[in-house]
């Protein structure tokens, strides 16, 4: 008798397993960042990493997220596969000439001859009680960059999957890491953990008749919860997690509006100018007339991010998701 | 005993973590420009060098002025001339072995054909007709950068790269005087200097950043300086002659190449034609300014030396524009055919594999150009 080691781990951990794997099955692979070395990252997912790969595989860079990603667009020209790390959302602003100027661009630029296999980790979204500038939902900015892939993982076996697609990619990745899932506990087969190929795959993570939420990253559970209190209602809903917002999966999510006819898609980012905009356009140009209501959004407001004594007032809840879906024309209402 | 009382006593001492980090009097640059032509040094100048040097300015003053004139006849979109520059352009090409990486801005064309890439393809950013259309890994040559000073960085990350493979490649990046005052100059010198990455940074202090004089960029002793902050050596060049910056060229590739880290050079030169074909230089400045630097031409310095000593004669000189001419023909008559391009091209390469989306897209553009095609004239 075989037994599987299903045991829990966090998020956190499962994104240092991928790294780990990473270094010893490439040694092309090189992680870099402010204190990803000796500290290990200030959320530790680098943890032990210098240690045990040398500070030439897991380097502390000077404080500079245009230098950090501008060199590594060089290392990735010589043949090598960086792995950034950029210590929170808005301190990766500086870095976003290198990433839309030639991170995005110099693969298209050169016709195919300098691809650019490199990923930028960005822990990003709110929830953790952070002073200002640490808890922006930056993924609008990056999914608006053509030659980007923005993906995004909700759970641990995830974390590990797609940050390991991710490295392996020929093409960047802008790799956005859910900040309060962190420390999410999660069942976990660490035995043998894979890689989620292709990237660009959606997953429906509960199934539902009545209505489809169409989410990603830190929403996720949210959005679990949201479901599961809505069975109270009479709802039966469907929870699809887009893990990739470029490629976007356009099969995986309106096979499931068409299903349910009805969705409500649920961010962080603010709904204006937010994925939920562009996301809600795609489902009512394919599923139209599948549709028994118009698709809604729920999305932080359009404010910058508030300080951390008002964030709960900011982030989709469980009861504005519910509130939504009660808005979603029922028969019975009318 | 009180506190007034102890005052006499207190020593004050450094902070407890300090110590210096280097002595800055071996970084400083020179006080004036080093020059070799019309000085005691040309006579130790390796003639051949010297003759290899001008056959080469001659024809890239005659790639300046063909490119120009390509401009004016329609078929490049724009050309950002190095004209009065050629003696920076060709001494950074030719230190450089074959394995070594040249990484040039946008108004470095001709460095980038010195270095061996096709004249044609290393026009094909300003003829429009596709982005970068050389590849990179041929000759060892990034693309021409755009955006200023971005390149910089990624010449310290590749040369850095190389030095974790254990290869003794150099990185030689190019970057004007405007270029300085860029967050990314700053940033990639800071990286190279922590990294001792095997880096050479060249600054073409050509005057004027579009308009805008050196004065109103900075506020250094000279752009040279500037390195010293970093912890690396600054060296001030007279960027108009071509003997000078060859030698100070190749000797901070041998350091950089032998373990010694990077180094900042300022070749002090100047722009003779405008910012490009779309600029009026006369908005800024005066024809007396230009006129002031005619007698310095790059081209004209190197013939003076050469012909003072009885290396060069007028049949040599002849030949060497002859050889221009035929280079410039050769130019005319390929960039005087239409490029061909490929609408379907826009979707190959954004991604290793087009998006579903842009598969779509594709296909979109696809289906216009058929109808096109079967709309005729209508």
């Amino acid at each position: 008798m075989t037994t599987v080691a299903v045991k829990p781990a966090t998020m956190a951990q499962a994104l240092t397993r991928a790294l780990r794997d990473a270094l010893a099955a490439d040694p092309s692979v090189h992680v870099m960042g402010e204190d990803v070395g000796t500290l290990g990252g200030v959320f530790r997912v680098t943890d032990g990493l210098a240690r045990e790969f040398g500070e030439d595989r897991c380097t502390d860079t000077p404080l500079a997220e245009a230098g950090i990603l501008g060199t590594a667009v060089g290392m990735a020209m010589y043949g090598l596969r960086p792995v950034v790390e950029m210590q929170f959302d808005a301190f990766a602003y500086p870095a976003f000439e290198q990433l839309v100027s030639h991170v995005a661009r110099m693969r298209n630029r050169t016709r195919g001859a300098m691809p650019l296999p490199l990923t930028v980790r960005i822990p990003y979204g709110g929830g953790i009680g952070g002073v200002e500038h640490h808890s922006d939902s930056s993924e609008a900015y990056y999914m608006a960059t053509p030659g980007l892939h923005v993906v995004t993982p909700a759970t641990v076996a995830d974390a590990y999957g797609l940050l390991r697609a991710a490295i392996a990619s020929d093409d960047p990745v802008v790799f956005l890491e859910p900040k309060r899932l962190y420390w999410a506990k999660d069942t976990w087969n660490a035995e043998h953990p894979t890689a989620v190929e292709p990237i660009g795959r959606a997953v429906v993570r509960r199934s539902g008749r009545s209505a489809s939420l169409i989410t990603y990253g830190p929403s996720v559970p949210v959005c679990l919860e949201a479901a599961e209190a809505a069975q109270a209602e009479g709802w039966d809903l469907e929870v699809v997690d887009l893990r990739s917002l470029v490629p976007f999966d356009d099969e995986t999510v309106c096979a499931s509006v068409r299903r349910t006819g009805r969705a409500v898609v649920v961010h962080e980012s603010g709904g204006y100018g937010g994925p939920g905009g562009e996301i809600a356009a795609r489902v009512t140009e394919r599923c139209f007339h599948h549709l028994e209501a118009p698709v809604l959004r729920v999305a932080g407001f359009d404010i910058p991010y508030p300080p951390p004594m008002l964030e709960r007032h900011h982030l989709p809840g469980v009861d504005r998701i519910l509130d939504a879906v009660a808005r979603l024309q029922w028969e019975a209402e009318g | 005993m009180t506190v007034m009382e102890q005052r006499g006593a207190y020593r004050p001492a450094p902070p407890p973590a300090w110590q210096p980090r280097t002595d800055p009097a071996p970084l400083l640059p020179d006080a004036e420009p080093y020059r070799v032509l019309g000085t005691e040094a040309a006579t130790k100048a390796d003639p051949e060098l010297l003759l290899r040097l001008y056959a080469q300015l001659v024809r890239g003053r005659r790639y300046n002025t063909q490119a120009t004139a390509l401009t004016k006849q329609g078929r490049l979109a724009v050309y950002p001339s190095s004209t009065g520059q050629e003696a920076c352009e060709i001494a950074a090409a030719l230190v450089l072995q074959d394995r070594d990486w040249l990484f040039p801005s946008y108004r470095d064309t001709l460095a980038v054909v010195a270095r061996g890439v096709d004249p044609v393809e290393a026009l094909t950013l300003l003829r429009g007709d596709w982005h970068t259309g050389y590849d990179p890994y041929a000759h060892r040559v990034a693309p021409l950068s755009t955006p200023l000073a971005t390149q910089l960085p990624h010449a310290v990350g590749l040369a850095h790269a190389a030095r974790l493979k254990g290869d003794d490649v150099v990185a030689l990046a190019m970057v004007g005087d405007g270029g300085t005052s860029e967050g990314d100059f700053h940033e990639a010198l800071n990286f190279a200097a922590v990294w001792r990455a095997p880096v050479v940074f060249l600054v073409q202090n050509n005057g004027f950043a579009i308009s805008v004089p050196l004065a109103k960029q900075t506020a250094a002793p000279s752009l040279a300086h500037k390195a010293v902050g970093y912890g690396m050596p600054g060296r001030l060049v007279d960027g108009n002659d071509a003997a000078a910056l060859h030698e100070v060229l190749a000797d901070v590739v041998r350091h950089a190449r032998e373990g010694g880290g990077p180094t900042l050079v300022e070749a002090v030169t100047y722009r003779m034609d405008a910012h490009t074909n779309a600029d009026d230089a006369t908005r800024y400045r005066t024809d007396a300014d230009v006129a002031a630097w005619r007698d310095h031409d790059p081209v004209l310095l190197l013939e003076r030396e050469l012909t003072g000593r009885g290396l060069l004669d007028e049949d040599a000189v002849t030949a060497a524009r002859e050889d221009a001419e035929t280079m410039a023909a050769e130019l005319r008559d390929r960039m005087n055919r239409d490029a061909e391009t490929d609408p379907m091209d826009l979707f190959a390469h954004v991604y290793a594999e087009p998006t579903p989306q842009l598969r779509e897209q594709r296909a979109l553009l696809r289906a216009e150009l058929a109808a096109e095609r079967e709309g005729g004239d209508r």
